[in-house]
Order: structure tokens, then sequence, then C-alpha cells
């Protein structure tokens, strides 16, 4: 059967069905849960990065007005459990306030509860704690104190690179970058005797239930996570934090409601980061531009008590054809607060490096850096020795390369101007990411109002996933998306996937089709045995398209499910469905998603302004099932990618250890102002290796290679090759393309 | 938050009154005041709430110049059509300042009251000579990426962050001030002070004086000028280095020009130098690079801050030359 609508709604570019509860207030995010009787919490973060509480005076606080209870370790330790090994995943192990060892900066020691927010957060500056502390270690130099430890290798790397005839030798280093999403990380906590219901701003809330019922000591069953809306997560909301859990814990220690919001200050030091990478790149050619080596040699900072893995080296491997390569990996420990993975993890900083590495060596060859690429493009993953589902690296190249100009490039640093005279300075990158499924339920029922409902224990994280999911209901129902409820970000609902390494679409594609299609059949089997113009017709002699069932052939001649049902007496037909995801799939193919980067920068030197002023993109991720949500991830990507390149990084005061540009003035990220123009093109090509639409998903990819694409074109802009992110205005005063040229 | 008495004053002199009290702050657009207070710098036991006194107008003096009320948004001062068409300085300074929101509710007075943001004076914790006078500077020797390389002192290298200010300076505005003994005028080159030992006096405010007005001369005939600010990203951001530039041409030649630096000095840093190096020298590219140097002569370098004496020194050529180019 073919229902109507199907030909168009996958691959439809449709408003996001929650856009109008957004902008009219309607939507509940976490923190806007309120219930009677609720109470605010407010963490006392450490003062110190390294060290131990000696005294920890609850007093004044405690007679402050409106203020209930003070947790410290004295009152709380032994409230929450966890093991490195217990089941779900987190990023900091240790249970809050367990013991009296501080280490990282803003770390909490203790947690005022009040009956205002207002009460909390003066009594939590009232608390008085004393540390016997120790100087910190916060550098961002990094050395391999660790054991080093090898993603892949082939060939003789180190015996290529010397005999190779052409070659770069350099060191990249990201900083430490904070993932800051507009919404801050908040929980409201309810427990009722025997049951949790905790609000959470998470991006996996069946993840955020298993942990949390780990460490509560209480059956997952107890625990209801709910997260209706997000205000976007970055993946520094994908695991629980230790508010999370001192929420909860609180609730259920004083019988009441809790609510608790970590402010923007502690969003630099209790949620994680992405952490910093110093990568060294060494690549050899021969002297008309074919790879014969490829060496990537990575560092991060870690915690002290956590071991967080920056994968650096994802996409090395199968990136390019070369007879030679390893990357290797250590890391260093600081007394900073837990890593975690931030939109991109791994891959991002890592085709910084490996994408500038490649720009760097075309240069040194003399060479066209979009036609060093495509001269080693590979034909199978040479890693893993297995083929691509489904890999167009080359027609990005060729496209984004044919939509930009390339061909008039001239690589002359400071040669070329724009229409108004300007310096202008064009660099480009290729980028991929992980295309992967994991396993997913979804349950759908077509009820006797007219509606469908689909329900999923997976969450919207801002990127789209509610329209995405209707999309794939009304592909099978030939449903208009309006009449089609999508109800998901609750752990009660069937297991759905994490919205993290771009995995939720097409972990749903296949759970949400089946449910569909389970719920269809149902409905067939229902006119059949309960309305008599359908009985004894075989299910395959029906069609089912827009709540009507009718004979195939006689389209003309449709009931409306709506009668049947009530005919039989029943409210709905449900169906459900599952995704076994793409762990098997991924022992035949090699499954990435690719693109391509092209940017223009203009260079002011007699005020040594730079800016970011064209971007083409193109991008390889399948089946793109919803163009318009689709492309605003790419085009945010590209504005963080600005940021990465141009603006962020987190610093830490080394006496202290603070992080201390930790507000969104001192933080610079990219405004409006600064975004540039953006062209973006999907190729659209179905990787049917993963499901049955083909889809891959998009949120993370247009991040990755970005930074080295603008990198690149401002050295062909000033003259200056920055490889510490970020470009500042100090790398650039002293440019060979400067106010003499 | 700390607790505080709120009133509302319904005259400038009950304003004035209340505000001779200890501990007491006035509270006109809130933007610097609630955000310090919410992160416990400031905690004032009263808050005078002024934004109900007749201080809103924007109107013509009888010398030609402009009276501008305190309570006269920044939003509403910049684009008036008085101030575009006599101050484009002013004009241009005020929207390079903060975001469209911030603007719409910033004030005259306020803003020239505009605390520094220099991350340990704003963190509550470290030592800051301005914050907890005695304490130290943890700025020295610091993050001291975006503060200033002149008027520091061996206690405090803070920025003062306002755009507005610098363009006040550029023009000579005169400060009117109303305290509970009268009131007085004072040019806005001697309103702020040096932080020298006592960083924590940022002004020659006395307690529970208000600011009535802001006074500017006339435009100086025939003068052109500008604002250019200069920082990492290109909105929302405070300056790295800024300039604003008046200057009176006449014949090829400057006959009187006013130059003063802001996001580099402890206050808006007027530069008699670069003015010096302008007046009577013919309106060239080369005078705008000795005017350039004159203006960062004398600046000191901090840790991190070196580049500024390089990037005002760009920004103040740059700004001259599209002063000067304007018709």
């Amino acid at each position: 059967m073919a229902p109507s609508t199907s030909v168009t709604v996958i691959g439809q570019g449709l408003p996001r069905i929650d856009g109008p509860k957004k902008v009219s207030g309607l939507a509940q995010y976490t923190s806007d849960h309120h219930f009677p009787g609720l109470l605010y919490a407010v963490p006392v973060t450490s003062t110190v990065a390294k060290g131990r509480i000696t005294a920890l005076d609850p007093r004044a606080a405690l007679a402050m007005p409106g203020v209930v209870e003070v947790f410290h370790q004295g009152n709380f330790a032994g409230k929450l459990f966890r093991k490195q090994a217990s089941k779900g995943k987190v990023d900091e192990n240790r249970p809050p306030l367990s013991d009296n060892t501080v280490s990282y900066y803003g770390q909490y020691v203790a947690l005022v509860i009040a009956r205002t927010f207002e009460q909390a957060t003066e009594a939590a500056r009232a608390v008085k704690v004393e540390y016997a502390s120790e100087p910190p270690n916060v550098s961002m130099r990094l050395a391999a104190e660790e054991k080093t430890s090898v993603d892949t290798e082939r060939g003789d790397v180190d015996q290529a690179f010397t005999s190779a005839p052409v070659k770069i030798d350099q060191v990249y280093t990201t900083p430490v970058q904070t993932h800051n999403p507009i919404e801050l990380h908040a929980s409201v906590a309810v427990w009722n005797g025997e049951q949790f219901t905790l609000f959470e701003t998470s991006q996996a809330v069946m993840n955020h239930q298993m942990v949390m019922a780990q460490m509560l000591g209480v059956q997952p069953q107890q625990v209801r996570i709910i997260t209706e809306y997000l205000g976007s997560g970055f993946g520094g909301k994908l695991w629980p934090w230790t508010h999370a859990t001192l929420a909860a814990a609180a609730a259920r220690e004083l019988g009441a409601p809790i609510k608790l919001v970590v402010d923007r200050a502690m969003m630099f030091q209790t949620v994680g980061h992405r952490t910093n990478t110093q990568q060294r790149i060494r690549l050899g050619a021969t002297a008309d531009g074919k790879l014969n080596c490829v060496s990537h040699d990575y560092l991060f900072h870690n915690a002290r008590l956590d071991t967080y893995k920056e994968n650096c080296g994802e996409a090395t491997g199968f990136l390019y054809s070369t007879p030679n390569l390893r990357a290797a990996w250590s890391f260093a420990r600081r007394d900073i607060a837990p890593p975690t993975s931030m939109r991109g993890p791994g891959a991002v900083p890592g085709l910084y490096a490996l994408e500038s590495g490649m720009n760097e060596l075309a240069v040194a060859l003399k060479m066209d850096p979009l036609q060093l690429r495509l001269a080693n493009q590979p034909e199978r993953d040479e890693s893993l020795d297995l083929p691509f589902s489904s890999r167009h690296l080359t027609e990005c190249l060729h496209t984004g390369a044919e939509r930009f100009g390339w061909a008039r490039r001239d690589p002359r640093p400071g040669s070329m101007r724009n229409e108004a005279g300007a310096v202008v300075g064009w660099g480009m990158a290729a980028c991929s990411w992980m295309a992967k499924a994991l396993p997913a339920k979804a349950t759908v029922q077509l009820a006797a109002n007219g509606r469908a409902r689909v329900m999923c224990g997976t969450q919207d994280i801002g990127t789209g996933t509610y329209t995405v999911v209707a999309q794939m209901v009304a592909a099978l129902t030939g449903l208009p998306l309006a009449r089609i409820d999508v109800v998901i970000g609750d752990s009660s609902l069937p297991p759905g996937p994490m919205s993290g390494g771009s995995m939720a679409t097409g972990s749903l594609v296949p759970a949400v089709q089946a449910a569909t299609q389970a719920a269809i059949d149902e409905a067939l089997q229902a006119a059949i045995e309960h309305d008599p113009r359908f009985a004894g017709k075989a299910p395959g002699a029906l069609a089912f398209d827009q709540m009507q069932v009718s004979i195939k052939g006689e389209q003309g001649k449709a009931v409306l499910l709506q009668d049947i049902l009530q005919a039989a007496h029943m409210d709905h037909v449900s169906g459900e469905g599952e995704g076994a995801g793409s762990a098997e799939a991924q022992k035949h193919y090699s499954q990435h998603s690719y693109g391509a980067h092209f940017v223009e920068v203009v260079w002011q030197p007699e005020i040594a302004r730079l800016r970011v002023d064209r971007v083409v993109t193109v991008i390889d991720a399948g089946k793109v099932i919803n163009p318009q949500t689709g492309r605003n991830q790419i085009e945010g990507a590209i504005m963080m990618g600005v940021g990465m390149a141009l603006f962020e990084e987190t610093e830490y005061d080394p006496r202290t250890g603070a992080p201390l540009n930790a507000n969104l003035a001192d933080y610079i990220v990219t405004t409006h102002a600064d975004a540039p123009e953006v062209d973006i093109t999907f190729l659209d090509y179905p990787d049917m290796t993963l499901n049955p639409l083909g889809a891959r998903g998009i949120g993370e990819i247009g991040l990755a290679g970005i930074a080295a694409a603008i990198t690149d074109a401002v050295r062909h802009a000033t003259g200056v090759q920055v490889r510490d992110l970020p470009v500042r205005i100090e790398d650039l005063l002293d440019a060979p393309v400067g106010l003499a040229s | 938050m700390h607790p505080f008495t709120f009133n509302r004053a319904s005259s400038t002199d009950q304003a004035v009154k209340w505000g001779a009290a200890p501990n007491v702050r006035f509270i006109a657009g809130g933007t610097t005041l609630t955000d310090l207070m919410k992160l416990g710098v400031e905690h004032p036991t009263q808050v005078v709430d002024i934004n109900r006194l007749p201080l809103a107008e924007v109107e013509r003096t009888p010398e030609g110049g402009l009276k501008v009320g305190a309570l006269v948004r920044n939003s509403d001062l910049a684009w008036h059509l008085a101030v575009k068409q006599g101050y484009p300085v002013l004009s241009e300074a005020l929207l390079a300042g903060a975001s469209g929101q911030l603007r719409n509710m910033a004030t005259t007075g306020g803003n020239l009251l505009q605390r520094t943001r220099c991350m340990y004076f704003r963190d509550n914790l470290s030592p800051c000579n301005k914050r907890e006078p005695g304490t130290g500077c943890a700025a020295i020797g610091g993050a001291n990426r975006t503060l200033a390389i002149f008027g520091t002192s061996e206690h405090c290298i803070a920025t003062n962050p306002s755009d507005m200010n610098v363009a006040l300076v550029a023009l000579g505005a005169q400060v009117h001030i109303q305290g509970n003994h009268g009131s007085r005028v004072v040019p806005v080159g001697e309103f702020f002070l040096l932080p020298g030992s006592t960083p924590q006096v940022e002004t020659v405010l006395q307690p529970g004086e208000l600011i009535t007005h802001v006074a500017l001369p006339p435009p100086l005939e025939g003068a052109k000028s500008g604002y250019l600010k200069l920082r990492d990203r290109a909105s929302y951001e405070f300056a790295l280095a800024s300039a604003a530039v008046v200057l009176q041409i006449d014949g090829g030649r400057v006959r009187q020009a006013r130059v003063a630096l802001g996001g580099v000095g402890t206050l808006p840093w007027r530069s008699p130098a670069a003015e010096q190096a302008l007046v009577g020298a013919p309106a060239s590219a080369a005078t705008w690079r000795a005017a350039a140097e004159a203006a960062v002569r004398g600046a000191k370098a901090q840790s991190e801050n070196g580049f500024k004496i390089e990037l005002a020194k760009r920004c103040v050529a740059q700004q001259l030359a599209t002063v000067a180019a304007r018709v």
C-alpha cells in the first residue's frame, strides 16, 4: 500500500510541530514545573580546586529566614550510591557530598534548601567552609602522563614519515570549551514515598532513569524521568550530573518537591566541558600529492577521579587512503571538573587537527587543498577493511567547490579582494561523523477520534525530533502532521534512543515505522472482524490511508477507521515496533556521514579585524527527512564553528583553578552579527544499510572540519597559520598581509 | 539576594535626601546594579528608584548645546535627531555598546557610573582592591587581556567599560550633579578618578549626590565626528580598543581635534598628545599616524594585554582617517 502523502512527507521541509508552543510560552521546560510545597535548593560550591574540607559551619545559614536544611558531607554521605562499574552512563561517578575531598573548583560542598530561591541563594553564601588546599594544576600544556593507546594502525608510520619526500609535522591545540545551552541545567524532583518523578534537563531519559535508580538505591520502575522540552544540550545534558542526584535525594530526605537550577557560573564548573586537546599531526606524501603516511598523536585532559576519552582519532583511519597510518592517544589529569561530550566529541577537535594538517601539507606540496583531498580518496575503509555503506565525499568536494567558486582561488596569501576591495581569504576542509543507530522501541496508536499517537522514550533536544517522528508516522498513515500526537520525553514510555551522537533519528526510523505498520495491521484486522463490508477479506487486499480502510481498487468506498472502531467498541488500535540498531550492520559496513566546507574570511589589517563572510557546506548524511530542521542543524553548527575557530575558550586561573570567564558576556560565542552568509546543500543519498528510510542523524557533522577551513582561510588572507585555537586579534597584528600591503 | 529596602523617589530633592543615608544606591535602568547585586558584589541596604523623576528629556540649551536628562535611555539618546546630527560620535558610541535590550534600559546617568568588567572584581572572591580595598589585585599577573594600559596603578588595572563615556570625554560634556547641599557642575574630564591607591573611589560623586543631567557644548562648527570600536566579535562585547574622534578641518588642515580612547584606560582616556599632534597639521595619513603614535605613548602593558597598544594605535589612525573623509 502506498498512502497518498508518503511520497512527499519524507524529505519535505516542514516547520517544527512544537514551534507554536515554544514561541507562545506554552511549552513547559524543566524548571517551569512547580508543585505545592516546593522548596528551592541552591548548592554551595568549592572555592578551591584541590584539597579537603576541614570545617563546614551551616549555623548562620540555618538561622536565616526560610531556610529548611543545609545538607553537607556530615549529614548526607551515604544517601547516594555509585561505583565506577555501576550501570548507566555518567561522567562524574563520585556521589556529591560523599566525602570531604575537593578535586575541582566549583564542586558542590553543601546544598541549602529554603522556601524561596532568593532565601536559598543568600543562605548558600552564608555557609562557612574552610579548606586545607593545595595549589591546583590546571595547565593547558599536556604531556602523556598515562599509558598511550592506539586507536588504529597500519603499515609503518615512522619509517614512511622518515622517507616521505614532502611532509609536515605540526601540533594543533584546542582549548576547553563550555556547552552553554541557553536553558540552564535543572532538576525538579518529586518523591511520593514510593516513586520518584524527576523533571530533568536530559538528552537521554532512559539512561537517566537507570542511573538515578542506581544512585538512589531504588528499582528503575520507581523512577520516572520527564524531559518534555529541552533548551538545547550540545552533549552537556547527555548524562546525569551531581545536581540531579542531590535534588532527588533531598526531595526524599525532606518529603517535599525540590527545584534546583544550576546557575550560569556553575554551568562552567559542574556540568562538563569539552576537554582541551593537543594533537601532533605528521603527514607524508609523494611529490605529486599521494599520502604515504598519516600519524595522529593526541592528548587531552581528564579530571582526577573519572576518565573520559575525547576520541579525536575517530575519522583519522578512513578519511583518506594511505598505506601507513597510526592514531594514538594518552591524557593528563588536572584539577579540573570532569569533561564530557560536546557536539561532535572527538571528531570535531580531531578533524580540526587532521584537516589543518592536510591544508598545511597542500601548502608544502604547492598543491590545491581540494585536489590533495580528491587525490587521496579511499575505495574502502582501510582501517576496518570494510566497504563504505554510502560515501559521497568526492561529490561533496566537487559540489562545494562549484557552488563556492573555488576554481577562482589564487593561492598566494593576501592576493584576493572582494567587491569592496577588502582582502579575502579562502579555505576549505572535509568532515565526517559516525552514522550509528541504537536499539529502540515505539508504540503507535490509531484512535477513534481520528488521531494517531506515537510514543517513545526518546526526547527532542530542540533539533526537531517531535517533527521528524510525526513525519515517519504520516508517511505510512497518510495523516497530516496536525493529527499526529508525538509523546516523548518520558522514561515510562517504550525505551527509545538517547539524543546524542546524531543517532536519534536513524534509531527511531525502524521502530516508529514498524509500530505504525503494526497499528495499521491491527486496524485492518479490526475492519475484517467488525465491519461486514470487509468480512472474509485478506489483510493484503485492504488499503489504509488517512484513517480510512478500503478494499484495494475500491478506494472510493473507504470506511472511516473511527466507524469501524465504534462498531467494535474500541478506543484505538495499537502497534508496537522495534529497531535493532546498527551493531550488526557495522560488522559489514563502514557507516559514516561526510561533508565539505568552503569558507571566505574578510581581513582588514588596518584595524586587525577578521570576520567570516561566507560559508558553503555540502553534507552527505543519508536521506534527510526534514530539510528545514536539518538545515537549521547545519546552520547552527556553522555558527558554532565560527565560535570554535575565533572566539570560544574557557579560561582557568592558574592560581585558583577557577573558570574565570564563567558568564555569557565574557565567554564569547558567535552572535547574529557575526553570522556569515551560508549556503547548505544536502546530497540526500539514502544509506539503506542503516534503516529503511536511509536516514542518518545530522546534529554534529556540520561542526566537524569547519574550524580547519576557517583557519586555512585566515592563513590565506593574512599569511598567518594559527594552530592554537581560537584565532585572536593578537595572533594577526603582525600578519605578513598587513598595513604595508 | 541580600535583603534591602526599596523606595521610589518622587522628586530629586527626595532622592538626594534618601541617598545621603549609608549604603544607598540609586537605581535607574539597573543594568549594572542588579547584575552586581545578583553576583553579591553590590549589597546595598537601601535602593532608591529614581525612574519617576522628571529627568528623561533631551533639551536644547540657549547656547546651542544639549541638556540630556540622567534618565534618558541609551537607545533614545542614540537615535535622537539632535544627537545624530550634532554629535554622531555619541550616537555611534551608544549604539556600539551592549545589546538592543540593554540599551533600551540603560540610562545616561547610569552609564557614567557603569562598573568595570574585570572578572576578578565580579567574581566576588578574588583579591580586588576595588571591591574590597586592601585585598590586592588578582588581575595583575592574572587574566588581564581585556584590562587597561593607561591610568593603571599597582593597586588596580580595571578598565572603564563604557562606550558612551569615551564620546562624552571627546565632546567635553559637563556633568550636572545635585546633592543635599546644592548643585554643581563637573567637566566629564574631571568626573572620573584614577585608581591610584583608592580604586574603590571611581568618581567625584559624594555619598547621596545624584547625576541629574549631562550637558553637551554646542557642536564645533563644521566639525565631523565618529566612534570606532574594536573587539573580538561583531556585537555585544566590551571594547578591546575604541576611539572617539572629533575633527574640525579647514583648508586641508586640522583646526581643532578631540581624541579619546576606550577599552584601554582605567577611565575614558582623552589624549591631549594626540590632539596636539593633530591641531595645525595637514589632514593626511601621516598626520593620523603621528597622532596615533602620540595617543599610545606612555601606555603600560600587563602580562596579556600588550597587543592593545598596537590595536589602539590602529584604531585611532583608522578613525581619524574615516572621520576626516566624512562629507
